[in-house]
């Protein structure tokens, strides 16, 4: 695997590679397999229409895990993920897509390391905002 | 206007600060390959031990967001990592709030880790949904001595 991005190629307001995510039941049951999470709000929908809910949602995790994801392809096979903070502010429903983005605010070298510092996100299909989030990574330099 | 009771108890507050006794996770290769399929990497380097080992990592590293399992063991009531408060509310409904995970080390296949607990806040808010009480947990991952990760997580009961 090549090393896509280096420290000296990202600049400010630079947008990372969207990754989308189809989440269907299979996906939903793959990930509380996966986690640990069998709370039944995410592939129940007797159970979630009786919490409320109008349907299965996706796990709140699973959408920081896509947010990963997106960040890891960016970064790899060099970088490093090293902090990813997001909140659950909207649900997303079962058969939807989740759309990660994510924007550099800020570049600088501290105690040796490549940081970049960003501005993360899901969306839903209507273009809402619905895990909003920061991060942070390392990537290498060009000089080695 | 009537004021509404806080649904927050004073054992609740008695809680904030307070470090839970260690929790034993192991991070395993084939945890770490469902997890990374369940979130749909391609990259061989979680599936593939010689290849983690070619980028410089211990094992198949742990994909971010995963930090191993519990040891579970029936007979061990006590080795299990619960993200409810360790207090009881009047509260049925859950919802994750959020999640801040912090690496201070990569974490790798073959890691045995110990997770300790600590309630750092406990709020109440008047939510769309009613009365819900929001409380963020700090988790703390060591390998040794050495802190590798910190997980801050908020959950919602309402």
């Amino acid at each position: 695997m090549e090393q896509k991005v280096y420290f000296e190629d990202v600049q400010e307001g630079q947008e990372v590679p969207t990754l989308t995510m189809h989440c269907d039941s299979q996906r939903l049951v793959m990930w509380a397999a996966a986690s640990g999470d069998f709370y039944q709000i995410h592939y129940d929908k007797d159970f979630a229409q009786a919490t409320g809910l109008p349907e299965r949602i996706v796990h709140g995790a699973l959408k920081h895990a896509l947010l990963g994801r997106m960040l890891h392809e960016w970064v790899a096979p060099r970088g490093r993920v090293k902090r990813l903070a997001v909140q659950y502010r909207g649900m997303d429903m079962v058969n939807e897509d989740v759309i990660c983005k994510g924007v550099v605010t800020k570049k600088y070298r501290q105690d040796g390391e490549n940081i970049v510092e960003l501005e993360v996100w899901t969306e839903n299909p209507q273009g809402q905002k619905t895990t909003p989030g920061t991060a942070i990574v390392t990537l290498p330099s060009r000089e080695g | 206007m009537t004021q509404p009771s806080s649904v927050i108890t004073d054992e609740m507050r008695s809680y904030i600060g307070k470090e839970s006794g260690p929790v034993v996770v192991e991070v395993d290769k084939s945890a770490c390959r469902m997890f990374a399929r369940a979130v749909g990497y391609t990259d061989p380097v979680f599936y593939d031990e010689e290849e983690a080992k070619r980028r410089g990592y211990r094992s198949i590293p742990a994909p971010p967001g995963f930090l191993g399992h519990v040891v579970y063991n029936p007979a061990r009531p006590e080795q299990r990592l619960d993200y409810l408060p360790p207090f009881k509310t009047p509260f049925t409904r859950i919802l994750n709030g959020g999640t801040d995970i912090e690496y201070l080390d990569d974490i790798c296949a073959g890691d045995v880790l110990t997770v300790t607990r600590k309630v750092v806040d406990i709020q109440e808010r008047q939510g769309r949904l009613g009365p819900m009480l929001i409380v963020v947990s700090e988790f703390t991952y060591r390998r040794g001595e050495q802190v590798v990760a910190k997980f801050r997580g908020t959950l919602i009961q309402y």
